[in-house]
């Protein structure tokens, strides 16, 4: 968790800074700034909380080892279209998701199918999709969702070519 | 226009009701669901209760700066600054600046989705929005030396030049087709922000 932690304390700072710079020029304007920030908060963290309970219950009731184990099963174009939609409904941090494309591969899984899993556990987030839809509305958050899946299909495929 | 404008501002006060009730229905429907499941199955419990921990400090510490970040972008930043930038005619520095301001690494992408909202807002171009989600989602250098380590270098250096071209054709794809009009952020997404 080292890394997280610098992160933020990086975010922190800056944000300190910023904010210090801003009450200095204009204190009327920083007031402003603090109220759209108050609010935006507010309105978004019953969406963030019960995420992160659903992250929580993923993680924990979801064991990485089914995952691998479904994935290096089937091969072809069936492991690659179970690894994209597992992927694209899953949330898992990369502190795991690596390792367990690594076992993936070691238990049979194709580079595509491993590579399909993890583009669309980056590229596509149903997990996160309720909470895009509000802060940037449904229109956007619906094709870019969409779309990023077949992108990360076709990510997956460019890389199941290239490496033999 | 007067019609229209009222139209708007109705509908956008009812689905604003209809959203809070939304969010605040699933969360309590979740919390004992958690409970429940946390109770029944200890060992498997255990460790949702420690990732959603980690993950509620890790969101504790790190969503109201991006929050304050947000407002003194909304406040501060001009329209024209924006437009000139990562506007509709950017061109190539826009896409570029897109990817670099989403590599950037600021923690999971629900952080993201604010700060785009106020450069959607500022009049960046839908598609430079798309690529900086994008990168923000899957670019990270940490992670980079991660996959590196368990998939191998050619592995990594083959996904990431894709996925940089991709993205990038996908962005256009996506703000020509979907959003040749341009498009509106829903206005409840930042209340009170300027434009």
């Amino acid at each position: 968790m080292g890394r997280v932690d610098l992160t933020t304390i990086v975010i922190l700072a800056l944000t300190g800074v910023l904010l210090l710079l801003s009450v200095i020029k204009d204190r009327r304007k920083t007031l402003a700034a603090l109220r759209v920030a108050y609010k935006g908060f507010v309105r978004l963290l019953p969406s963030i909380l019960a995420i992160i309970l659903v992250v929580g219950l993923i993680i924990g009731f979801v064991p990485p080892k089914w995952i691998a184990q479904v994935i290096g099963k089937n091969s072809g174009a069936l492991g690659v279209a179970i690894a994209s939609l597992l992927g694209a409904v899953l949330f898992i941090p990369v502190i795991i998701a690596f390792p367990l494309a690594r076992s993936m591969l070691d238990m049979g899984a194709g580079i595509m199918a491993t590579a399909a899993f993890i583009t669309t556990l980056t590229m596509v987030g149903f997990v996160f999709l309720p909470l895009e839809i509000k802060e940037l509305g449904k229109r956007f958050a619906v094709a870019r969702n969409a779309l990023s899946f077949l992108a990360a299909v076709a990510i997956a495929v460019v890389i199941g070519v290239i490496i033999r | 226009m007067n019609e229209k404008a009222d139209a708007v501002a109705n509908g956008k006060k009812r689905s604003m009701r209809e959203r809070i009730r939304w969010d605040y229905t699933i969360l309590f429907l979740l919390i004992p669901a958690f409970v429940a499941l946390v109770v029944v199955f200890p060992d498997k419990g255990a460790t949702a209760r420690h990732v959603a921990w980690e993950y509620f400090k890790e969101m504790a510490m790190i969503l109201p700066a991006v929050f304050i970040i947000m407002g003194l972008v909304s406040v501060w930043v001009e329209r024209e600054f924006i437009v000139r930038f990562l506007g509709e005619g950017s061109g190539v520095k826009g896409v570029v600046l897109s990817f670099i301001l989403g590599s950037i690494p600021m923690g999971p992408l629900y952080v993201a989705f604010p700060l785009a909202a106020v450069l959607l807002k500022k009049g960046a171009k839908v598609a430079n929005i798309i690529i900086f989600l994008s990168a923000w989602a899957c670019i990270k250098l940490p992670a980079e030396l991660m996959e590196f380590q368990f998939l191998g270098w050619k592995f990594t250096l083959v996904r990431y030049l894709a996925t940089l071209v991709v993205v990038v054709a996908l962005s256009e794809v996506i703000g020509r087709v979907f959003f040749k009009q341009g498009y509106e952020v829903p206005d409840e997404a930042l209340d009170g922000a300027e434009g």
